[in-house]
Parts: structure tokens; C-alpha cells; sequence
């Protein structure tokens, strides 16, 4: 049997090189897809850093996906603020939201904190939906202008957005990878575990706690800013608990504390979502369906799945 | 100056009153056992001295400065490491994460030290905490409070659960860290082995302390012993 860390190695080279050379394989539609799977995927990890990494289960994490979204649209929109500008001020937008949020939240534990994170998630959920003069209500924010990088290519073509896309997601992640492997990363698996323990050794955890998740919302907002972008369109819908429970259940589906498999959840579920409202409206009961069936068959998601199989084969080799 | 003061301490899990006024005093680079059943507080009262489970009433002065409501991440900071009852690594995290993340100042606990002291851990760097065995967890435990190089470490049954030569391993390591200089409060339910290292006995029974004496003293005292031993 291979050693884990070269099955990992090849599979990351591997999976890298299919990224590279989608567009050669794809029509510009399923390029589109695969864009926003790449999205999906660093929203999903950055909501890893808090369940999987630190044991916070947020139920607001679409807050900071949809802030980003708001204030880069608007940013775009209304004093057409160019990418250079506009994109870190989204991402910034989302890092203080979680700030403020996570003063608040972090003073309550397990469902406790996952209420207190959706009912925070709400309120900007209301406010993007009540304040039509700023954030056109209900209606959104059409025609959010595609990012101008001065390159020969123009991005309102799929392929070029979708390189431009990859090459964020793959510098988030490497700096995810790094927040999970360095000792910061390692503290946060402590707290995971118990929280009394990295007290008793010493641990201020609630800094610790308060780091991991401004820097969650960060890479959040980060996915944000992409997405409007990459749908040139900005709505409430951005903000709803409904699109929090999605992210949640992509970490769940593809096992929290892994990173890259919350990635593989999200590209599962987007794919899932886009077959599925071919045939139906009623995307909400199915993706429902899905996380009961993940909860009684795979509790500890893809990931698991795959790490119970190889185990298994190790076991007779 | 004592190491270690605790001044009259009271503490109450909700209702029930626990803690009803323990005093207990410990000098620099002395060993310390705390004896008694089951029930009668002994862990309580490292919670109480690591502020996880606050005093109501009463002081407990460490080096000199009151640490009775500090937090507890202070508390570990100001010099207190402890190992827990019942080991309580972190399952997914391996043996030298563990000893990275917990290690902290500058007392000459370094890696090299550890190992010396802890020869299965060396061997084990790579292992997660889960997969040790139980006496392996146990030095872990310990190795991951020395890195933080503490100048007092509070053990809560270390022997409990381990086999008789993990007992003397565990045993060798207490003698080379009292021999260091390291004070210990060291609660047990082993007699034989507090007595080993003891310098000094405290017994507690129904939330106080009933007796104090060393451990020479408490040898030959058949009545005290199968009075709050039950030996």
C-alpha cells in the first residue's frame, strides 16, 4: 500500500492538473458550474476553520459571504470602484462584521452559539432586504460589473473568470493549509477537543476562538466577493439562513476538520443543486433529505467514508 | 516565601457544598500528598486551585499573589501546570503537538529533557494522543505540563488505572522532578506509592482536612489510616 502522505501529494497534483486543464475538457457551461463549485469550495472551508478546526458550529455563516457580496457590489456599482479596491474592502467588510459578531456570539456555547449566529445572520438578512434605497430590497443588485485586470483577456468570458477564480481560491487555500498546520492551527484542535484542558495549560482560548473566527469570516467574505463577481448580481438571498444551512451541510457531507473535503462536499451539492432544479422548486427538501441521509449513513461525511474504506483495505493487505 | 497557600477555601458545585474550609500549605521544591476516598474533594480542590471551579470563599495565594479569581489561562501562565484525573490528552493531536503547543517560558524543561525523562514518548513522537496506551497517555500528560516549564504541578491520580511498571515508571519520574526542584501537590488513592515520595501528607475527608502528618508518621498509624484510607 502507498504511504498516506504520497496518496495525498498525488491526488492534490492530480487534482490540480484537472483543475488547470478543465476548460479544454468543458463547454463554457459547465466551465460556469465548475466556477462556482471553486467558490462553494472556499466558502466551505472557511467554514471548516470554525466546526471542523476550533468545534464552533455556526449557523450564520452566510453573514459574511454576504456582506462581501454587498459591499464590493456596491463598491463596483455605485462609485465603480475597480477589483484592485473593491475586493480586499469586500473581504475587509466581512473580517470587521465577524469582529463584531464574534463579540457577541463567542460569549454563548453549542446551540446557544449557533442561535445567536443565525439570529445575527438575520439581521443583516433584514437589513439587505428592508433597505431598498441602498441595497435595491428584494430586487438586489443587477449588473454588478465583471472585474477589469487590464489583461488581454476579458473576464465577462467564463474561461478567463474561471482561471481568475482558481488562482484566489488556490492562494486562499494554501494560507488555510498554513492557519491549519501551524501551531495557531493546532491550539484550535485543542479547544476543539476541550476547551477546559487549553485553559488549564495556559490558553486565553477565548482570543484563540475570537482569531479563528474573524479569520473564518474573512476567507468567507473572500468566497463572497467571487461569487458577485462571478453572477454579476448581489440579493438577500446572498445572506439567508437558508444558504448558511447549505455551507454547513457542504462541510458535513464532505467531513469537517479536513479542509479539502468540505471543498468536495460543496462541488457535491452544487452539482446536486443544479440536476435537481431541473426537475424541481423544491431544492430546500432535498438538500434536507441529503443531510438526514448523511447523518444516519455518514456522520463523519466523504472523507470518512474514504478513510474507513482505505482502512479497511489496509486491514486484508 | 510558600510556594502554595490555600487559606480556608469553600467551594460549591451548584448546590452542594463541597469545598467547607480547606487549608494547605506548600514549600518550594517539596512534595505534597492529598489523600482521602472517593468523594471527599481532592479533585475539587485542584479545580479550585486552577480556578476551573472557583472558590466561594477563603484564599489561595500562589508565590505570593492571590490567584483565587483569575482566570484560569492566568492561573497555568503565573506557573501552575496540572495533570488532569483521568489523562485526558487530545486524541488527534500527536505527542510532539502536543509538546509544541503547551511549551512555554524558559525553566529548562526542553524537548531533549522530556524524552530523557519519558524514553516511550521519544518513541512515539509521531503517534496521535488517542492511540497511545493508557500508561503512555499518562507520561504524556505529565510531559505536556512540564514543557510549560511550571514551577509548581498539580497531579490528580496519576497511578490510577496503570499497570504496576507503568506505576514505576511514573514513580522514577516524580523522584528525577523532585530531585529538580519541582514542587508537586500529588493527589492519590495509592498510599504505597504518596508515601514513596511524600514529604508531607494531608488528608481530606467530607470537604475538609482531617489530618496532617509525614509520611513516616502515617506508616505506623493503623487507626488514621483505616479511619480515612480505609486501609
Amino acid at each position: 500500500m502507498m504511504n498516506d502522505n504520497r496518496v495525498t501529494i498525488f491526488a492534490s497534483i492530480a487534482g490540480l492538473a484537472l483543475l488547470i486543464t478543465l476548460p479544454a475538457i468543458f463547454g463554457s457551461y459547465y466551465l460556469g458550474l465548475a466556477t462556482k463549485m471553486i467558490i462553494f469550495g472556499l466558502f466551505a472551508m472557511s467554514l471548516d476553520l470554525l466546526i471542523g478546526y476550533t468545534g464552533l458550529a455556526s449557523l450564520g455563516h452566510a453573514a459574511y459571504f454576504g456582506v462581501a457580496s454587498y459591499a464590493t457590489g456596491l463598491l463596483a456599482l455605485r462609485l465603480g470602484w475597480s477589483v484592485w479596491w473593491a475586493l480586499p474592502a469586500g473581504v475587509l467588510v466581512a473580517g470587521l462584521t465577524a469582529a463584531l459578531f464574534g463579540l457577541l456570539a463567542l460569549r454563548a456555547r453549542g446551540s446557544y452559539f449557533l442561535m445567536i449566529t443565525l439570529a445575527l445572520s438575520q439581521v443583516l438578512w433584514g437589513i439587505a432586504f428592508g433597505w431598498r434605497s441602498l441595497t435595491g430590497g428584494d430586487d438586489g443588485l443587477p449588473e454588478v460589473p465583471r472585474p477589469d485586470l487590464g489583461l488581454p483577456w476579458s473576464l465577462a468570458d467564463n474561461t478567463p473568470f474561471y482561471y481568475f477564480t482558481l488562482v484566489i481560491a488556490a492562494i486562499a487555500t494554501l494560507l488555510l493549509l498554513r492557519v491549519v498546520s501551524s501551531p495557531f492551527g493546532q491550539s484550535l484542535r485543542g479547544i476543539r477537543e476541550s476547551e477546559t484542558r487549553m485553559l488549564a495549560l495556559g490558553y486565553d482560548t477565548w482570543r484563540y476562538k475570537f482569531i479563528a473566527f474573524i479569520l473564518a469570516g474573512l476567507f468567507a467574505g473572500l468566497a463572497g466577493v467571487l461569487y458577485v463577481y462571478y453572477n454579476r448580481f448581489v440579493s438577500p438571498d446572498y445572506i439567508h439562513v437558508a444558504r448558511s444551512a447549505e455551507v454547513l451541510l457542504m462541510v458535513i457531507l464532505g467531513g469537517a476538520g479536513s479542509l479539502f473535503g468540505p471543498a468536495l462536499g460543496a462541488a457535491v451539492i452544487v452539482l446536486l443543486e443544479n440536476i435537481v432544479s431541473g426537475y424541481t422548486e423544491r431544492w430546500l427538501m432535498v438538500l434536507g433529505v441529503v443531510y438526514v441521509l448523511v447523518t444516519l449513513f455518514a456522520p463523519d461525511g466523504i472523507t470518512g467514508v474514504v478513510r474507513r474504506l482505505r482502512q479497511r483495505q489496509g486491514g486484508r493487505a | 516565601m510558600t510556594m502554595l497557600t490555600i487559606d480556608d477555601v469553600h467551594t460549591y458545585y451548584g448546590d452542594s457544598y463541597v469545598l467547607q474550609g480547606v487549608s494547605l500549605e506548600l514549600e518550594p521544591g517539596t512534595v505534597v500528598a492529598l489523600l482521602g476516598r472517593n468523594g471527599v474533594g481532592k479533585t475539587t480542590l485542584v479545580r479550585s486551585i486552577m480556578g476551573l471551579t472557583p472558590a466561594a470563599r477563603g484564599r489561595i495565594t500562589f508565590k505570593g499573589t492571590d490567584i483565587t479569581r483569575m482566570p484560569t489561562w492566568r492561573i497555568a501562565r503565573s506557573g501552575i501546570g496540572l495533570v488532569p484525573q483521568g489523562r485526558r490528552v487530545f486524541r488527534s493531536l500527536t505527542v510532539r503537538e502536543h509538546l509544541q503547543v503547551t511549551a512555554r517560558g524558559s525553566g529548562g524543561w526542553t524537548f531533549d529533557r522530556i524524552v530523557n525523562l519519558f524514553p516511550n514518548l521519544g518513541n512515539r513522537m509521531r503517534s496521535q494522543g488517542g492511540k497511545l496506551s493508557g500508561g503512555e497517555q499518562q507520561m504524556l500528560a505529565a510531559a505536556r505540563a512540564l514543557v510549560g516549564n511550571p514551577d509548581l504541578l498539580l497531579m490528580d491520580e496519576p497511578t490510577e488505572g496503570l499497570a504496576p511498571l507503568m506505576v514505576r515508571d511514573l514513580g522514577q519520574a516524580i523522584a528525577s522532578l523532585k530531585a529538580a526542584g519541582t514542587s508537586i501537590l500529588l493527589v492519590e488513592q495509592q498510599l504505597a506509592f504518596a508515601l514513596r515520595y511524600a514529604d508531607l501528607v494531608y488528608i481530606m475527608s467530607k470537604g475538609r482536612i482531617v489530618h496532617q502528618c509525614t509520611p513516616a508518621e502515617l506508616a505506623a498509624d493503623p487507626e488514621t489510616k483505616s479511619r480515612y484510607l480505609g486501609v
